[in-house]
């Protein structure tokens, strides 16, 4: 017998290791990126980062070929055909940045309003937006308001603090953890690693979502829900757990608005908190009968009982809380059949609710003090820890569902106690320390504050003394008070109509807004290159940087190419999103790993040439020279507030500062020495109670992240929310529009409520039957990972998933296609069985399906062949009501875009069907043809 | 060459956790990574940007559904590769000596200098763990990443499968499973690892552990949990109701 | 499994030639002078032409010497190697024959046992397969051995022997067919057993691992239409067994031999197409292909 070969046990990996930040989605996890003969070659976890501890998913360990992709645009371009042709033609970046200071200079000089400047998934909105300002637009903001502002805003006005980077839940103590809606999409690796560790100690996991897939197939118990009654099924449980007795009082004593009385006596405060004269909230102190400041020292604030005065009975809000969801309209009974969930299943979860947040109560021997000074000798903590993200969120009842959520999560005391919730710093922020919303502009000047922010009443809101919204996307407008991101979704369609007022030029950054970041991707093609009798076009000018060859290119007129994330500066900054963990201050970089081997350039770094050939304040020197050299140059030397900039960690001249500290030359250098990030560990005996705990409190402040202690209490209870409803019940000076006042009155409710999606309660629901959900394949990131040429083999159609029930009505059979069809339009998919599925919801994968040439894919690519949107569905619009006015398809707090309120009916594609509907035809490629086959080794 | 050494005290696999795997493909695409750039020919793909890419891969990730009578249909996802048999009959069929079994810890390897590119290997696998490359035209195969696990360039706890290193759910678990003792066995024991079609004859060494119960949520009463009971459901005007029941708890606190 | 053409070929060509070598090296025809060189060249050539055919099968034809070494475990291995002494050691007999009117027997008696056991190491090669059960069945082996024999004793002429083979032939397919059909459900892999799951319920493929196709999927997964399946069954039986066994069997002669051998060589890549396409691979259970 011949003798076993020997292979090669020990090959050197790569001659260097160059530590930096993941960009193949939004979780923002540190990679070990190795290189070989300058190349790059193997992707891998960082395991010293905080976010992903050394995992990486799917596309981020295909990076390299995201680096690598032939999608990547190679020079500016202008474009010399017709608008959506795709006809190019390479120009230098002189010429490009040029055109563009001879676009913006005169709007900036005469109507800085007439830039509409939207980012996309950008990871800059600190900088994009600090650009927009000094520029004096008031019209920009990021894709929040397509994402998740729902929970976000909800989160804030609730408890200062909301999912995904503002919180998490305590993965190594949780003992119940309850997952509501799609959440796939977002923190990723975090998610899984704690699910992970939930599934290695055997807690249990409860998935609530019409689909049972990704992380629902491993769910413990499975709660197939109807979409968009997410909100009734928690109130139920809220219900249960009320009925029962199983909320924790003293939790709601101490740390929320529960005992606060609310003023009853008719008139303009009603709704309002009960004041002392020192404008302090009252509450009802048991001992004495009397109403006392909510914080008065030595008192027992009552839940129960009311003060009378005036012969008026002011009670707490805990009175009316229970009240509300005691009635019978929220028992399990009563919204069993509408949530799909059987009576007897909701009060079982909340029984097990119940269960393991009191009788597996957890303590932690560490001793803390509140901000009352009163002392605690250990951390008790409720082991029930839910998460909801896009799920919840993307509904027109989605606010008030998050904030349902988020009661729940309060009433049992599992908000910042071991076991439950817990914020990651910067957060818990109130709304308070937040900034308002600012869209004060005037021609050459910079605005006269941030865009967004956080209303506080109707005095905060961005409109003209008429009413017009101030903002082009009709942000914290009455039709969306609370649009704290902004509503991206709206702009094209609200430029195309002129309204409120046209825009000349509309800058994007990373948006595929011409595909599958809009609802209604066919008419908005159409908007981008629709044209007035003149032949000019309605929206003049359109400006677009992206790294890659987008559906976004060929509507552009002007294209500023990115670089991939790979050859370039960024920072993953406090002042942004940031990656902390909940133990943690966290912030990190990305740097060039690699140098560009094209004519692009990374966006934050053209966006400053382009400040300073403007002139913006901040970019230029009192010469009128450039400020900053580039991006890396920002990041170091930009101070937001003095002694606090872009990256926390490695401040001051010696490099030792946290948080506050002069600019550090060496900033970065030091950051990329410690692996491209910076960890700042909380102290133990600030790690929970974070809003109360004097010692987090203080913490904080000498980390820069808020300026004095801001302790608060949880709002149960939403003031801002009333204000709203007081004004529409006709009070106040600032006054909404007549056809809104219903439904600010119904909405605006200052406790959770559920009502039907707007989409529900307008459509025939005989005619369309069915839901229709999408959701992101772990292994894609929107758009991108389809010209990934990993990934898009994992994923590269989108069928229709359908019910056995459905499957068998509509005698469906391998192969099949089928049609979708919803008061708007039209899909024709392929169809596949899936009987994990609620029944009266179908489902297909978002953001794979691709228009022909686009992304630099071959045109018979299954992408485009085999492939649709939901997003032709959906209108960004409701269907109109004879009113003639334009009702957006939009949470009405937030404006979110409603996109899973989405209805329709199937029918099966006549035989022989098989190509996707519908078809637009190929958009030109500004680039070459992509190589057919890889075998891509790097040689050392 | 191709006759299986006698069986190795030290088994060299994986222990896959069905209940945890959430079908994220991260393993699938470390594997990729890793193996394109490592150990033989690069795992190639063909038509990449086209209308059919068609890719070699060592580790794919299915996703079945199971019905049952009484409770909701269960989604599990599916992890797949090279089991590493004991009996492995990708090894006994090949006709050059390409492929083995590696007799100190039982690894199953191609190699690639000596392979033909018959494909009776691929056929003789009842799993599909063998995917012949367009490119090369030779066998390609999960290595366990023998060019990691033993690898002196690598820190020690670097030392484990790419797809192991990558997991984020933790669902993938590398070790000795001839140990009884080591952390895999363990595992297996505690959990019920089972092995794939054991009617083949394989002995596969990877061992795969069954999604844990599902919908088993008894249905307890709720007010069983509460005492003294609140019996709150009528409106609050009512003092024996909540009222009663909130100054009570009130008091005690 | 996918019915390549270049195993079709090489599996019905080298049967043919080498059941053709063991009945002119066991003597039943003793063909010298130019008789040898033409009824020798014959089954060398087709032998060959079918080692050939399977080269085309190698993804590296090059390397194929290597394919000699493994013979103490591989079928593969063995068959190569048997092909090579079986057409060796026939040599002295063929080349005597051919060119000294002289045929050395026991060397046409080794060759023609070394033939035999070569036409049986290629059926080997399929039928040691476990994870494709029709193929993993006694049945396997005479189908191969009676097609080459009874292919090899057209070819020579032996109208009788040729008729009992085919006929011989005939009810192997059948029987093959009749037991491979039950090969499946008797080897007792299902979806259940291949994931595992089978105790929990019933087990389906909701989606395959990758949206597009794969090696495994080309290579050994295979769909035919029961429909289609049984009109090439009757071609097969007819055309390949049946027919010829009717032709000899009525009238002698060349031609007859002639029209026999074409209608058997038709029938034969109608069978031997559908013992690969009619084979189905476990792995196909990991695919909802099944």
């Amino acid at each position: 017998m011949a003798s076993q070969p020997v292979p090669d046990l020990s090959p050197q990996v790569s001659d260097e290791v160059r530590k930096t930040t993941c960009y193949m989605c939004a979780c923002r996890c540190g990679i070990n990126v190795h290189m070989k003969a300058g190349k790059v070659a193997y992707i891998e976890g960082n395991r010293d980062h905080p976010v992903n501890k050394g995992v990486l998913c799917a596309k981020g360990s295909a990076g390299i070929m995201q680096h690598l992709s032939p999608a990547r645009l190679r020079a500016p371009l202008k474009r010399v055909g017709p608008r959506g042709s795709g006809q190019f033609e390479e120009i230098s970046w002189e010429e490009a940045l040029q055109t563009a200071t001879e676009w913006l200079a005169p709007l900036r000089a005469t109507a800085p309003e007439k830039l509409a400047f939207f980012t996309g998934r950008d990871q800059s909105q600190s900088f994009t937006g600090w650009w927009a300002q000094a520029f004096g637009t008031p019209n920009w903001a990021a894709h929040g308001g397509f994402c998740s502002v729902n929970m976000a805003a909800a989160g804030i006005y609730t408890m200062r603090g909301a999912f995904w980077e503002f919180g998490q839940p305590d993965w190594d103590r949780t003992k119940l953890f309850l997952l509501f809606g799609v959440a796939e999409d977002h923190d990723s690796n975090p998610i899984k690693m704690g699910l992970g560790k939930l599934k290695a100690r055997g807690a249990r996991v409860i998935g609530v979502n019409p689909i049972r897939s990704g992380y629902n197939a491993i769910a413990d118990d499975w709660v197939g829900i109807t979409p968009g009654t997410d909100g009734l099924f928690i109130l139920s449980l809220a219900h249960e757990l009320l009925r029962a007795g199983k909320i924790d009082l003293g939790y709601l004593i101490r740390y929320t608005n529960a005992p606060y009385l609310v003023n009853a006596q008719e008139g303009p405060e009603k709704g309002l908190f009960l004041r002392g004269e020192d404008g302090k909230p009252l509450v009802r102190d048991r001992r004495t009968g009397q109403a006392v400041a909510w914080d008065s020292p030595d008192i027992a604030p009552d839940l129960a009982n009311g003060v009378e005065i005036g012969g008026v009975t002011h009670l707490p809000v805990f009175r009316h809380l229970a009240d509300r969801y005691l009635a019978p309209e929220y028992a399990p009974d009563a919204v069993a059949a509408r949530c799909g969930i059987p009576a007897a299943r909701i009060r079982a979860i909340a029984a097990e609710i119940a269960r393991v947040a009191f009788e597996e109560e957890i303590t932690i021997n560490q001793p803390w003090t509140d901000f009352r000074g009163q002392k605690h000798d250990s951390m008790i903590g409720r082991p029930v820890a839910m998460h909801a993200m896009r799920g919840v969120s993307a509904h027109s009842n989605g606010f008030q569902t998050a904030r349902a959520l988020h009661m729940l999560q309060i009433l049992i005391g599992s908000v910042e106690t071991p076991g439950g919730f817990r914020f990651k710093p910067p957060y818990p922020k109130p709304p308070e320390a937040h900034p308002r919303p600012h869209a004060g502009h005037k021609p050459g000047q910079p605005l006269d504050g941030p865009h967004l922010g956080y209303p506080l009443g109707p005095e905060h809101l961005l409109i003209q003394n008429d009413n017009t919204p101030k903002r082009i996307d009709k942000a914290f407008s009455w039709e969306a008070p609370l649009s704290a991101h902004g509503l991206m979704h709206m702009v094209i369609s609200n430029a195309h109509a002129g309204d409120p007022y046209p825009v000349d030029t509309l800058f994007l950054y990373m948006a595929n807004m011409a595909w599958n970041s809009s609802m209604n991707t066919s008419a908005v093609m159409e908007m981008l290159t629709d044209q007035n009798p003149d032949g000019s076009y309605k929206i003049p000018r359109i400006i677009y940087s992206d790294a890659y060859s987008s559906e976004m290119v060929a509507f552009a007129d002007l294209i500023l190419p990115d670089t991939t994330y790979l050859e370039r500066h960024d920072c993953i900054s406090l002042l942004d999103r940031p990656i902390c963990e909940a133990e943690a201050l966290a912030d990190s970089i990305r740097w060039p790993v690699v140098a560009p081997d094209r004519d692009g350039r990374p966006f934050q770094t053209v966006l400053l040439d382009l400040g300073a050939r403007l002139g913006l304040p901040g970019m230029v020197r009192e010469d009128g020279s450039a400020k900053f050299k580039d991006y890396a140059d920002y990041i170091t030397n930009h101070e937001r507030r003095p002694g606090v900039g872009p990256l926390a960690g490695f401040r001051g001249e010696d490099g030792t500062g946290k948080g506050r500290g002069a600019p550090n030359p060496g900033q970065i250098e030091a950051y990329i020495q410690n692996g491209g990030f910076w960890l700042d560990h909380i102290p133990q005996e600030a790690q929970f109670f974070k809003p109360w705990n004097a010692a987090y409190q203080d913490w904080a402040v000498a980390r820069g992240l808020y300026d004095s202690p801001q302790p608060y209490v949880f709002n149960l209870y939403g003031e801002p929310l009333r204000k709203f409803q007081l004004a529409a019940e006709g009070h106040g000076h600032r006054q909404p529009p007549d056809h809104l006042r219903e439904r600010l009155i119904q909405t605006m409710n200052p406790l959770p409520i559920w009502y039907p999606t707007f989409t529900d309660a307008e459509t025939d629901t005989a005619e369309y039957p069915l839901h229709a959900l999408t959701q992101r394949p772990m292994a894609h990131y929107h758009s991108w990972g389809s010209q990934n040429a990993w990934l898009r083999q994992l994923h590269g159609h989108t069928p229709l998933y359908v019910s056995g029930e459905i499957w068998a009505q509509h005698g469906f059979s391998e192969g099949d296609w089928a049609t979708l069809t919803s008061p708007h339009g039209q899909i024709t998919l392929p169809v596949v069985r899936m009987d994990a599925l609620n029944p009266h919801t179908v489902w297909t994968w978002n953001a794979i399906a691709k228009r022909r040439g686009a992304w630099a894919l071959g045109e018979e690519a299954p992408e485009a062949t085999r492939s649709s949107l939901l997003n032709h569905l959906i209108h960004e619009l409701l269907p109109p009501k004879g009113d003639g006015l334009r009702w957006a398809n939009s949470d009405p707090i937030t404006g979110q875009a409603a996109w899973y309120d989405l209805r329709v009916q199937i029918e099966k594609a006549p035989a022989g069907q098989s190509v996707s509907y519908p078809a637009h035809p190929a958009q030109a490629s500004p680039l070459p043809k992509a190589p057919r086959d890889l075998a891509h080794q790097v040689k050392g | 060459m191709t006759s299986l050494p006698p069986p190795s005290a030290r088994k060299l696999g994986l222990v896959i956790d069905l209940d945890t795997c959430v079908g994220c493909h991260a393993c699938v695409i470390s594997c990729k990574g890793w193996n394109t750039e490592n150990y033989g020919a690069p795992l190639s793909d063909m038509d990449a940007y086209g209308a059919s890419p068609e890719g070699t891969f060592l580790n794919r990730v299915h996703t079945f559904e199971v019905a049952r009578d009484t409770a909701p249909p269960m989604v599990v996802h599916f992890p797949k590769s090279c089991l590493h048999c004991d009996n492995a009959p990708c090894v006994t069929v090949c006709p050059t000596g390409a492929s083995y079994k590696r007799a100190e810890d039982g690894i199953v390897l191609v190699n690639e200098s000596a392979c033909i590119g018959c494909g009776l290997c691929a056929w003789a696998c009842p799993y599909g763990a063998r995917e012949m490359d367009s490119a090369a035209k030779v066998m390609k195969k999960c290595t366990l990443c023998v060019d990691r696990i033993y690898n002196d360039n690598l820190p020690e706890e670097d030392r484990t499968p790419a797809c192991v290193r990558t997991c984020p759910a933790g669902a993938r678990h590398f070790g000795d499973l001839g140990d009884p003792d080591s952390d895999v066995s363990q595992l297996v024991a505690a959990r019920g690892g089972f092995d794939l079609m054991p009617e083949q004859g394989t002995a596969p060494v990877n061992k795969y552990l069954p999604p844990r119960g599902r919908d088993t949520l008894e249905i307890p009463d709720l007010a069983s949990l509460c005492a003294p009971a609140p019996q709150a459901a009528a409106p609050s005007a009512q003092p024996t109701g909540l009222l009663g029941w909130l100054d009570r708890a009130l008091e005690r606190l | 499994m996918h019915p390549a053409p270049s195993l079709i070929l090489f599996t019905v060509l080298s049967g043919l030639g080498f059941g053709l070598l063991v009945w002119l090296g066991f003597g039943l025809r003793a063909p010298t002078g130019l008789g040898a060189i033409i009824l020798f060249g014959l089954g060398y050539g087709l032998a060959g032409a079918g080692l050939i055919a399977a080269a085309f099968h190698l993804g590296h034809p090059e390397r194929a010497l290597l394919a000699f070494t493994q013979w103490r475990s591989s079928w593969l291995s063995r068959e190569a190697v048997l092909a090579l002494a079986a057409l060796a050691m026939m040599a002295p007999h063929a080349a005597s024959s051919a060119f000294w009117a002289t045929p050395l027997p026991v060397f046409g008696w080794l060759g023609a046992v070394l033939a035999l056991a070569t036409i049986l190491a290629t059926a080997m090669i399929y039928a040691q397969i476990r994870a494709v059960p029709r193929w993993h069945h006694w049945s396997t082996l005479p189908v191969f051995l009676l097609a080459a024999l009874a292919g090899g004793a057209a070819l020579a002429a032996q109208t009788t022997l040729a008729l009992w083979l085919m006929a011989a032939l005939a009810v192997a397919m059948v029987v093959h067919w009749v037991a491979g059909d039950r090969q499946f459900a008797a080897a007792g892999s299902t979806a259940g057993t291949a994931t595992g799951l089978g105790g929990l319920g019933r087990v389906r493929l909701l989606e395959p691992p990758h949206s597009g196709r794969n090696y495994l999927l080309r290579e050994m997964v295979h769909e035919v239409g029961r429909k289609h399946a049984q009109k090439l069954r009757l071609i097969a039986l007819g055309a390949g067994a049946a027919l010829p066994a009717l032709v000899l069997a009525l009238s002698g002669g060349y031609l007859a031999v002639a029209r026999a051998l074409l209608a058997h060589l038709g029938g034969m890549l109608a069978q031997r197409w559908l013992f690969f396409a009619e084979a189905e691979h476990v792995v196909g259970l990991y695919y909802g292909k099944r």
